[in-house]
């Protein structure tokens, strides 16, 4: 029972770690990639010793300034919902990643371990619970600061990801009908399977445009770039104008800590999660006739690398497309939620349950 | 009041549903994105120099290419003895428009040269770098071609340069620090001093003034 526990612990540990330094990363990542795409070089002025590491200790310089900043709280502010809404955000963004399966079963002895660090039947139910309780975070923020700019923009922010929640939510089914459950390992696992022996059976394959869809909603909900009108750093003032130091980097983490979540969803969902291609619990089976058996350990890591591998991939895309796009009007970005999105997102579920009624659902 | 009605363009259905935009938008900083990033890599490896990677300029270490003809800091030139050719003629601080330059004419030593500058003063923080005293200089005794274009002071009194600075574009303030002492060798002929000295001098010039 302990070691149950211990387990658990740690796996919890290792998802909370990486997922933290890679937001961390992000910012390193956001710096020089926008300076690469726009001819610049991009921070590198944050030496230690003498080493500039490319800029990487920016970062570590951004976290020193936001520690030692002064933390100002307006006066009529609700002292402690002020301070509880960033967490709120951090939060939500963090549990998110409880259910998300990061690889298939590593066996130790005779213990079977998913590395996933939540097992839960309804995990994707779970995951959208979570992200859709982030805006919690905003809202609050936005009403115990007391002031009626930031109540404004902690409205705007909350309409625009509960529109785009929705056709989040109906373009997923698409992908719960074809492969007919909720439980996120068992939907990756359920992907693995090869259409006429040659092509693994991805979400990408069976749902192209719940992923279109999916991914366009899910920036949304990040609320970066082309959809940042509840933030707009620096133009439009948004729910976290009253906040300063570091509780408004915490604001900044929820940004790359929800950029991952869904960069993780889309790849689980989408392209296979931990799936490599023709690879078997037992070792390689090459539709060409090879094989190449693998141990269990080898495996594992091979799932885990290969969902990290997409991960970061989309991690990339996003913020590619973060420096590529420019930003919505507010009326362009209900109109592509409401007029867009969700009547193509319900059309796939319709035309996708036809579909399953003629062909039978496959596995 | 004519009123010219404009008319949008009507965006085509796939430009409606922004995808293929998108995926042009995408293409576009791709390219710019893997290009820098080799380009980056192949520089560290010392190769490619020629093509820019970033058009960052990193200021101090690294000066942007100035025109020939750029008006940058003065300088006085010297003749093949070290002294300065500037005849003391006054042009330039008569066609000077901010009537920043001060000159003290003196007797040059050689008789085929009337007068040489005792002083030579050029205040930067009144001058407008308009260039005419190089355009009037009979002697081509003035130029503004040292590139030195980061003249800053702490003080309007250290923003006046003196002959010293004028003719050697390497010697910064503060001016103590400089081994020339007032009169100098450069000012003289065969390091002899010549002419009314004394009576140019007046009372002892403070050298120890300037930035820290």
């Amino acid at each position: 029972m302990i070691e149950d526990l211990l387990i658990k612990v740690a796996l919890a540990g290792i998802v909370l770690f990486a997922v933290l330094n890679l937001a961390g990363f992000h910012t390193w990542v956001e710096r020089k990639q926008s300076a690469l795409i726009q001819d610049r070089i991009g921070a590198n002025r944050a030496p230690i010793f003498g080493f500039r590491m490319l800029g990487m200790f920016h970062g570590l310089a951004d976290v020193v300034k936001m520690f030692t900043k002064e933390d100002i709280v307006p006066a009529r502010a609700d002292k402690a919902l002020h301070a509880l809404a960033p967490f709120f955000s951090v939060f939500f963004a963090l549990v998110a990643f409880a259910a998300i399966p990061f690889g298939d079963r590593l066996i130790i002895g005779d213990r079977v371990i998913d590395l996933q660090v939540a097992k839960i039947d309804a995990a994707l139910l779970y995951v959208f619970a979570m992200l859709s309780l982030g805006v919690y975070g905003v809202i609050l923020a936005g009403f115990a600061s007391r002031n009626n700019y930031a109540i404004l923009g902690g409205l705007r922010a909350t309409a625009q990801m509960i529109s785009y929640e929705i056709a989040l939510g109906i373009a997923i089914i698409g992908v719960v009908m074809v492969y007919g459950t909720l439980d996120l390992a068992e939907l990756v696992r359920r992907q693995g399977q090869l259409i006429g022996g040659w092509i693994p059976f991805w979400g990408i394959l069976a749902q192209p445009v719940a992923f279109i869809v999916f991914v366009t909603a899910a920036l949304a909900e990040t609320k970066r770039i082309p959809f940042d009108l509840p933030e707009g750093e620096s133009e439009i003032i948004g729910y976290f104008v009253e906040y300063s130091g570091m509780k408004f980097g915490m604001f900044f983490l929820t940004d790359f800590l929800e950029t991952i979540v869904v960069a993780a969803l889309a790849t689980t969902l989408f392209f296979g999660g931990w799936q490599v291609p023709y690879l078997m619990p037992d070792g390689f089976h090459f539709p060409w006739g090879g094989e190449l058996p693998v141990s269990n350990w080898v495996y594992a890591l091979l799932g885990v690398a290969s969902f990290s591998i997409k991960g970061l991939a989309f991690c990339f895309l996003f913020m590619q497309v973060r420096w590529t796009l420019p930003r919505f009007r507010y009326d362009q970005l209900m109109r592509l939620g409401w007029k867009g999105l969700f009547p193509i997102a319900v059309a796939n579920v319709v035309v996708t349950a036809v579909v399953l009624v003629f062909v039978g659902e496959p596995s | 009041m004519a009123v010219t009605p404009v008319r949008r363009r009507e965006l085509t259905f796939w430009e409606k549903t922004y995808l293929p935009q998108i995926l042009c938008g995408l293409r576009i900083t791709f390219r710019h994105f893997f290009r820098n990033l080799f380009l980056h890599a192949a520089h560290r490896l010392g190769r490619l120099t020629h093509l820019r990677a970033a058009a960052t300029i990193q200021y101090p270490e690294e000066l942007r290419p100035l025109m020939s003809r750029y008006r940058s800091r003065h300088r006085l030139t010297v003749r093949d003895d070290g002294t300065p050719r500037c005849v003391g003629c006054m042009l330039c601080e008569t066609v000077c428009p901010a009537r920043c330059i001060t000159i003290v004419p003196g007797e040059h030593p050689d008789p085929d040269v009337e007068k040489y500058p005792i002083r030579f003063d050029i205040d930067l923080g009144v001058c407008v770098y308009c260039g005419y005293c190089v355009e009037v200089c009979p002697e081509d005794a003035i130029r503004m071609d040292t590139g030195i274009l980061d003249v800053a002071a702490y003080s309007r009194e250290a923003m006046r340069l003196d002959i010293h600075e004028l003719m050697d574009p390497a010697l910064r303030k503060p001016v103590c620090e400089c081994k020339l002492d007032f009169p100098h060798e450069c000012a003289v002929s065969g390091g002899e001093m010549k002419g009314s000295w004394e009576a140019v001098r007046g009372e002892p010039r403070d050298l120890t003034r300037g930035t820290a």
